[in-house]
């Protein structure tokens, strides 16, 4: 289907399936019982699964196919964002407008950075990246603060002129993001039995934007392009010997990813109208470099998972507060009971980054492949003993860099 | 490598898939039944503490944190009452509100603006929050307030001291009760005048954000207005933690007092890094070298040791303060915690209080019904002394302290001293004052 073959066609299925029953997936416990905590299938949780995941796509194409490794993207997740919300400041709110401007912003962002940081390679690529990154994340924090807004990020307000829409709602509050009249806000509850299943029109859009930023990536990968990027990343002196120049594949490799990274900053903003200068950060930056390889630099589907598995940690694991794991440990003898939350308390709450961290840890030395190859080695068991003939391999596994 | 065939069938087929996707998100644009965001319809009612747990202003935030789970714990009844008992209104009765036992949810803002609003977003889309209070910087405190404000929940800030919270940025969901940098300028400037005279050069230097920037304007009018001058003005990173850069170039500047702009975990280096330089012992223009941080805090204090002996600030509430009160709050704070708190969970306590109260009294947790509980409302018993919620912009007034690092400090919490109780007369200003101009509250949003 869509000009690709069954594997793949199979991949995009699962994706697309996957996205699309999200709310029922994300919420598998009842509301009231103890293990609600752990339900992710709340609209902004499930949006910034979505945007993180084109983010990482995104990041991908230039990481996992050309092996260039770019400690900088988060500068065009940030310059999408700001575009984004000058569009609802200047135009009014619709969000294709913005959409399409982050993305040629970022594209044209990256052009410049690329064109600069592509003249070398390796180590120093990262490291220019990263300088760029910097320089754009000071700019947005302090020197351009009229652009901006500085520390406080940009927001709307009820003078905003936005032209084609109105400065303010009848009621006098600042208008919201929509699509043709269709609020990104806008959620349909559905109650059954003890589950809330919450369906957000945003996240929908966001969803459907990811299968369409995923088919592309698809096609990327098995395109003659895809190939010479491969090609790049196994031996670009070589190519180079034989007379190639590799620098236009480099350079349009790291615009198209900037230019998803920007998709994922101007959804960003499409759901939430603010853009702040954090977003650049090299943690930000760093992140989107952790959910590639914790999902399997170089797969299709890896990517997405990794930016699932991180974002489900900061927004989970940091909520749970020692008040929660006095309720759970509640049938414990007392003493046990501060015990036990006592082992327990550096992990959550503030400490999530510690259990990421050792998640983390983990993968990287028992599945270089990352989760994806985790998925690969249960399936391999599983069909080993099914057929019980023992010899075959687990799947192909594709090297972690 | 691509195949793509396309024939008739095949065409058809997929824009029939497209299109159907397209039409997806149109049936889901129905909205739930109830009035409002998050109506609590059980037994219980969930608040959403959203406070920093990481970064500068860790420590203020977890006094915060602290606060609220005393505030909770005596709405539902529990412990001595605290400021119960004191409060002018008589609405809570220690059975939850409106008969609701209180639950909470915590979260992390990381003093990030972006971190903030997704802690918050889940706290009401997740957890069914009705009201979002916290914060300890002013840049997150309107984030979460414009996130609020669309999203149909109260929000009663935290610490915060900006006059946008309540000037530019303000907005009808949202309530302070904390003082701002106009306040702190109009307490300050008498007790500098009396001290350092009214001839002082001023070097400024500033947390680079919202808060920041109106309080260097406030402070720089303040005393601009005595006949003091202002050299320069040098914005530093919210993220620095070393400052000595900054403070070279104040010596050779010619100034007589340094500003320090900073709050938490910046002031602590700042200051320190000041003192580490020799500023205080310093003769410049034949008058001694003077540092004054106009937003002061035990916590600060605490943190800074020895240098802020002799330093002068201001400060929203202090727990030496010996009004009933105060005394209850202290006592049954220090009872629970082993310490005395900070004006941050003094001010995070109060609001709690006041969101309970305004609930009770206008019989409903419906948004637009507690704003019109609180605009105008008038109370004491609260530490500050007579303190009105102004309708026009949903700011505290209330008398203001300024204070001063104690020379001699008997215990570890004993470190500021109340010079001066400034009345609430002195701090007031106009609701359209050019400090606090351009912004707009726009209408109460119930959500939902």
């Amino acid at each position: 289907m869509f000009g690709l073959d069954k594997k793949d066609t199979s991949k995009l299925i699962i994706v697309a399936c996957l996205a699309l029953l999200a709310p029922f997936i994300l919420n598998p416990f009842p509301t009231d019982s103890a293990l609600a905590q752990f339900n992710a299938g709340y609209p902004d949780l499930m949006q910034r699964f979505v945007i993180f995941g084109i983010f990482a796509i995104g990041f991908n194409i230039l990481f996992g196919l050309t092996g260039y490794l770019s400690f900088g993207h988060a500068a065009f997740l940030g310059v999408g964002s700001y575009s984004a919300v000058w569009m609802f400041k200047l135009i009014g709110m619709n969000v294709i407008p913005a959409i399409v401007l982050s993305v040629i912003v970022a594209g044209l962002f990256a052009l410049l950075i690329g064109f600069v940081s592509l003249r070398r390679s390796g180590i120093y690529f990262s490291i220019l990246t990263l300088a760029f990154a910097q320089m754009s994340f000071n700019l947005a924090y302090s020197v351009l603060t009229p652009i901006t807004n500085g520390e406080t990020g940009l927001q709307l307000t009820l003078e905003d002129p936005r032209i084609l829409g109105v400065s303010a709602t009848a009621d006098g509050s600042i208008p919201v993001t929509n699509l043709f009249g269709l609020e990104m806000r806008s959620t349909f509850e559905m109650a059954v039995g003890p589950w809330a299943f919450q369906f957000n029109a945003g996240y929908y859009l966001c969803a459907l934007i990811m299968l369409a930023a995923f088919y592309l990536s698809i096609r990327i990968f098995r395109s003659p392009f895809g190939m010479m990027l491969r090609a790049v990343k196994s031996n670009q002196q070589r190519m180079n010997y034989t007379g190639l120049n590799t620098r236009p594949y480099t350079l349009a490799a790291f615009v198209i990813s900037g230019m998803y990274a920007g998709l994922a900053g101007g959804l960003m903003a499409s759901m939430d109208p603010l853009a702040g200068a954090e977003r650049m950060q090299w943690t930000a930056s760093g992140e989107v470099v952790l959910m590639t390889i914790l999902g399997g630099a170089g797969t299709l589907i890896g990517p997405v998972l990794g930016a699932g598995f991180i974002k489900y940690f900061e927004n989970i694991f940091s909520k749970i507060n020692d008040n929660v794991l006095h309720t759970w440990f509640s049938f414990l003898p007392d003493g046990m009971e501060d015990a036990v939350v006592f082992i327990i308390h550096p992990f959550i709450g503030k400490g999530w980054h510690l259990t990421l961290g050792i998640l983390f840890m983990l993968v990287v030395i028992f599945l270089p492949g990352g989760l994806v190859e985790g998925g690969q080695r249960i399936k391999g068991w599983l069909s080993r003993r099914k057929s019980k003939d023992g010899g075959k391999a687990a799947g192909e596994t594709n090297p972690a860099e | 490598m691509s195949n793509f065939n396309a024939s008739r069938r095949r065409v058809l087929k997929t824009g029939a898939i497209a299109g159907a996707g397209v039409a997806l998100p149109t049936i889901f644009t129905a909205s739930s039944a109830a009035a409002f965001t998050n109506e609590p319809t059980g037994s219980s009612v969930t608040l959403g503490f959203n406070v920093p747990q990481t970064g500068p202003y860790a420590d203020e935030g977890a006094d915060e944190l602290r606060a609220y789970e005393l505030a909770v714990e005596h709405l539902n009844g529990g412990g001595d009452g605290g400021m119960m008992n004191t409060f002018s209104s008589k609405a809570l009765q220690g059975n939850g509100i409106l008969g609701k036992k209180v639950e909470y949810v915590t979260g992390d803002t990381q003093t990030k603006s972006d971190a903030a609003r997704a802690s918050a977003k889940s706290m009401i889309e997740k957890d069914g929050a009705v009201m979002i209070t916290g914060g300890s910087s002013s840049g997150v405190a309107i984030a979460v307030q414009g996130l609020c404000q669309e999203a149909g929940v109260i929000f009663m800030a935290g610490l915060t001291h900006s006059n946008d919270t309540t000037g530019k940025d303000k907005k009808a969901n949202g309530f302070r009760h904390f003082f701002n940098g106009y306040m702190s300028g109009a307490a300050l400037a008498p007790v500098l005048k009396n001290l350092y005279g009214t001839d002082r050069v001023a070097y400024h230097l500033t947390a680079d954000y919202t808060w920041g920037w109106t309080q260097e304007e406030s402070i720089a009018a303040a005393t601009e207005a005595l006949g003091w001058q202002t050299v320069n003005k040098v914005r530093t990173p919210l993220a620095a933690t070393d400052f000595s850069s900054y403070i070279a170039p104040v010596l050779n500047s010619g100034a007589d007092v340094l500003v320090l702009n900073h709050y938490g975990g910046n002031m602590v280096n700042s200051l320190t890094n000041a003192v580490q330089f020799g500023l205080r012992e310093k003769v410049v223009n034949g008058k001694n070298f003077e540092i004054v941080v106009p937003l002061y805090s035990r916590l600060m204090a605490k943190g800074a040791g020895e240098n802020v002996k002799g330093i002068h600030g201001s400060t929203n509430w202090h727990w030496t303060l010996q009004d009933e009160g105060s005394m209850a709050f202290v006592k049954s704070f220090g009872t629970k915690y082993g310490f005395p708190p900070s004006q941050a969970a003094h001010t995070c306590y109060v609001q709690t209080l006041l969101y309970a109260d305004a609930v009770e009294r206008a019989g409903s947790f419906n948004p637009c019904a507690v704003v019109e509980a609180l605009e105008g409302f008038e109370f004491d018993g609260m530490g500050n002394g007579p303190t009105l919620y102004r309708a026009e912009d949903h700011q505290c007034f209330k008398d203001v302290l300024v204070v001063r690092g104690k020379e001699n400090p008997t215990s570890e919490f004993d470190l500021l001293e109340v010079v001066e109780v400034t009345p609430r007369a002195q701090v007031e200003y106009a609701p359209d004052h050019p400090m606090f101009a351009g912004g707009n509250l726009g209408a109460c949003n119930p959500g939902a």
